[in-house]
């Protein structure tokens, strides 16, 4: 059978999916836990604790504060010590709650046995509900609180439900290592997913690299109405909801338009296993799956831990050697940012960590432009990132917004296949950055 | 052969009389009436299209001065390229009386050298401020000061400003600043600011941005402002120049006469005078520290 996959573009890097034999451990509950207020895309959430007050795991520690924005619980037990602003991953600054651990103490609506549970009695908009206040948020990357894509507006429907199994990230190995071990769980919480967008069908893409995570859903999905596995060819970006409809269903989502407008909701099969853990167990989303990988990390491996354990900790874990790498990403090493300074914490989105040598993350000098349009081809949203590399540069804003820079997905495949080095993306995300900015403000005029 | 010759010029010439007197109708039609005085203006002004007044160029300057001499009151506009000089000038050629402004330069306020904030990582990506500011914190970790690219350098038309080689930091040129202000626009950071050159070229500012609690900021840059509010005790009663806000001094150069005591009193070095300072003790410190 011919494997699908989506048909503009992309690029195939070198997989390095290290740790994809490392079952996943239990990190440790580290003695303090700093749990930042924005991991999410949107407004971040309002604090609802103060300093000195006790909290226990799973506590509401902020609500949502905004139509787009979700609740952040307590990842631990213990004592509220500050409430101030913290440096993420990306050196900005965001309001976190830091806590002092003491113990281990689990709110007692919280069921904690492994017992897996398949039945679902509740309705549409109670599962909602109980996304959006148990603060489950998209954990493919871009952290999108995940009520919000329930909640259609009242002329739009949809007919299918997509998952994303892919992993098309090099290195990144957390979504296979949970596709594994949790793969009823997964099933459950993708039917439960079901009945929250109203839909019949729910496709799993997962790409062909991992034959025994294809193998294994197959298997369970047989038990389960609707659920169908849709092994993928291997190619990034193919993780990108634009692009994964395009390989499961073979639509296309115009410009400027979400999946909801082709009829569909794309979630993340980590996602899946959050709303099964919050609809079933009554569990809010405090941890999840964390590969540490790269060369200068000794055993590559993968870790659930707590949200706000300190990132180093993980790495120092794992063997890595923070002082002698050349790079170190949070996230994947196409999507995710180089790091600063490893002094932050886990979030609700911290797929990744990877140490690089200096050999493999140098840039080469840029050279000039040749011309060769390899960046064209491989644009999986048929942009033009030469074009749109001049424009940024030369801050030529309003020709960007013409050549449509806001739908680039910042893939990275152009820099990535750029034979000059050109710094591509940058630049395209400067532009964009600044033509989102210039739109925004447009429309607070009118 | 003739006859081609003949035909060509007959032909031509009805084109051009014809053209010509459509020409002219619509010349007289379509005839904007310009101010001669503008054109005037604009051959005093400077000619470098920089900006700095707030106007598209030298031009759009004299139309909005022979518009606001109509009302009498040039007051507020003013060439910073030309300067008082070439406002005076403008006055009189308007008949109208200019208060000479006090001459202004950018300052960058920032005082991260390489050796007060070392590098702690490599930036490899574009060399353009704008863009590494949206990706970076910079490669000394402290997220409001200089990252030291060079921006505010391509900005400038005047060659006023360049980046030294040893500290890492952009230098402004007293003589060739004209405090037009495409610096200040182009830094991604808002570090330069344009104030008052003062009197005798003295002045004291505040060389750091940072807004973290002084522990944090102490972490990237020896020469941070800690907020310690010393400078704000040790200027005079009758002064009361300084203010400290999040954690940072701003020196208003309103109020400032350039005591130089702020100067004396900073523990970290962040507040620095553009003259030598006589302190009781030891001289003041490296020359080379000082580019206000």
């Amino acid at each position: 059978m011919k494997l699908r996959r989506f048909s503009k573009g992309g690029v195939h890097p070198p997989e390095n999916k290290l740790s994809a034999t490392s079952s996943v451990k239990v990190f440790p509950v580290p003695e303090k836990v700093t749990i930042q207020l924005a991991q999410h895309i949107g407004a971040p959430a309002k604090p609802v604790v103060a300093k000195g007050d006790k909290v226990k795991v799973g506590t509401l520690l902020g609500e949502p504060a905004g139509f787009i924005s979700a609740a952040v619980h307590s990842s631990v037990s213990g004592t509220v010590t500050a409430i101030e602003e913290t440096a993420n991953h990306m050196g900005k600054k965001v309001p976190s709650i830091t806590i002092k651990v003491e113990g281990d103490e689990w709110e007692e609506s919280i069921d904690r046995s492994d017992d897996i549970k398949k039945d679902c009695e509740l309705c549409a908009s109670e599962i909602v509900d109980i996304m959006k206040n148990l603060g489950i948020v998209g954990m493919g990357g871009a952290t999108f609180p995940a009520h919000v894509k329930y909640m259609f507006p009242p002329d739009k429907k949809a007919d299918a439900l997509i998952i994303n199994g892919v992993e098309c990230e090099p290195y990144l190995t957390s979504d296979h290592r949970l596709m594994l071990e949790k793969p009823i769980q997964i099933l459950v919480g993708v039917s439960i997913m079901m009945k929250a967008a109203k839909v019949e069908r729910a496709f799993v893409g997962i790409e062909a690299n991992k034959p025994d995570a294809i193998e294994l859903l197959e298997k369970e999905s047989k038990s389960f109405t609707g659920i169908e596995i849709v092994p993928l060819k291997v190619q990034y970006p193919q993780g990108a909801e634009k692009q994964l409809i395009k390989a499961i269903l073979d639509r296309e989502v115009p410009s400027g338009k979400l999946p909801l407008d082709v009829g569909c909701v794309v979630n993340n099969v980590a996602t899946a296993f959050a709303v099964y853990e919050a609809v079933q167990k009554r569990k809010p989303l405090f941890e999840r799956i964390i590969t540490v990988t790269g060369s200068k990390v000794k055993t590559p491996c993968n870790y659930i831990a707590r949200v706000g354990t300190p990132v180093a900790d993980i790495i120092k874990a794992a063997e890595g050697d923070i002082e002698t790498s050349g790079k170190i990403i949070a996230g994947g090493p196409m999507m995710g940012h180089a790091v600063s300074n490893t002094g932050f914490f886990m979030t609700k989105g911290s797929s990744g960590v990877i140490l690089m040598s200096e050999d493999e993350a140098k840039r080469s000098e840029p050279q000039n432009c040749i011309r060769c349009a390899k960046c064209v081809s491989v644009c999986p949203m048929g942009l033009q990132p030469y074009l749109l590399e001049k424009l940024s540069e030369k801050d030529r804003f309003e020709d960007a917004e013409k050549e449509f820079v806001t739908d680039c997905i910042e893939c990275g495949s152009c820099s990535f296949t750029c034979p000059s080095a050109r710094p591509l993306l940058d630049y395209i995300r400067y532009g964009k950055a600044n033509v989102m900015r210039i739109m925004r403000e447009r429309r607070a005029k009118q | 052969m003739s006859a081609v010759v003949l035909y060509s010029i007959i032909t031509l010439g009805a084109i051009s009389a014809i053209s010509a007197v459509v020409l002219f109708i619509v010349a007289r039609k379509f005839k904007v009436y310009e101010d001669p005085r503008i054109d005037e203006v604009a051959e005093i002004l400077p000619g470098a299209n920089c900006g700095g007044c707030g106007y598209p160029g030298c031009r759009g300057l004299a139309e909005a001065l022979v518009k606001a001499s109509e009302n009498g009151d040039i007051s507020g506009l003013f060439c910073p390229a030309g300067g008082n000089d070439t406002m005076a000038n403008v006055g009189k050629y308007l008949g109208l009386e200019v208060a000479a402004s006090d001459p202004k330069i950018a300052v960058v306020r920032c005082g991260g050298t390489k050796s007060k904030a070392p590098q702690k990582v490599a930036f490899d990506g574009p060399s353009k401020c704008a863009v590494a500011n949206t990706i970076t914190s910079g490669e000394n970790g402290c997220p409001f000061g200089c990252l030291g690219l060079g921006d505010c350098v391509a900005a400038c038309d005047f060659g006023a400003i360049y980046i030294d080689k040893e500290t890492g930091l952009p230098v402004v040129d007293e003589e060739k600043c004209v405090s037009c202000g495409a610096c200040v626009k182009a830094c991604p950071r808002g570090i330069i600011e344009i104030r008052p050159k003062g009197r005798k070229d003295r002045r004291v500012s505040v060389f750091c941005m940072n807004r973290e609690k002084g522990a944090v900021a102490m972490k990237n840059c020896k020469a941070a402002c800690i907020g310690c509010g010393k400078c704000a005790s040790a200027c005079p009663e009758k002064v009361q120049a300084i203010t400290v806000t999040n954690f940072l001094a701003y020196i208003d150069p309103k109020k400032c006469i350039a005591c130089g005591k702020c100067v004396q009193e900073c523990p970290t070095g962040a507040i620095k005078a553009s003259f030598e300072i006589i302190k009781k003790e030891a001289p003041k410190s490296a020359p080379a520290e000082t580019n206000v």
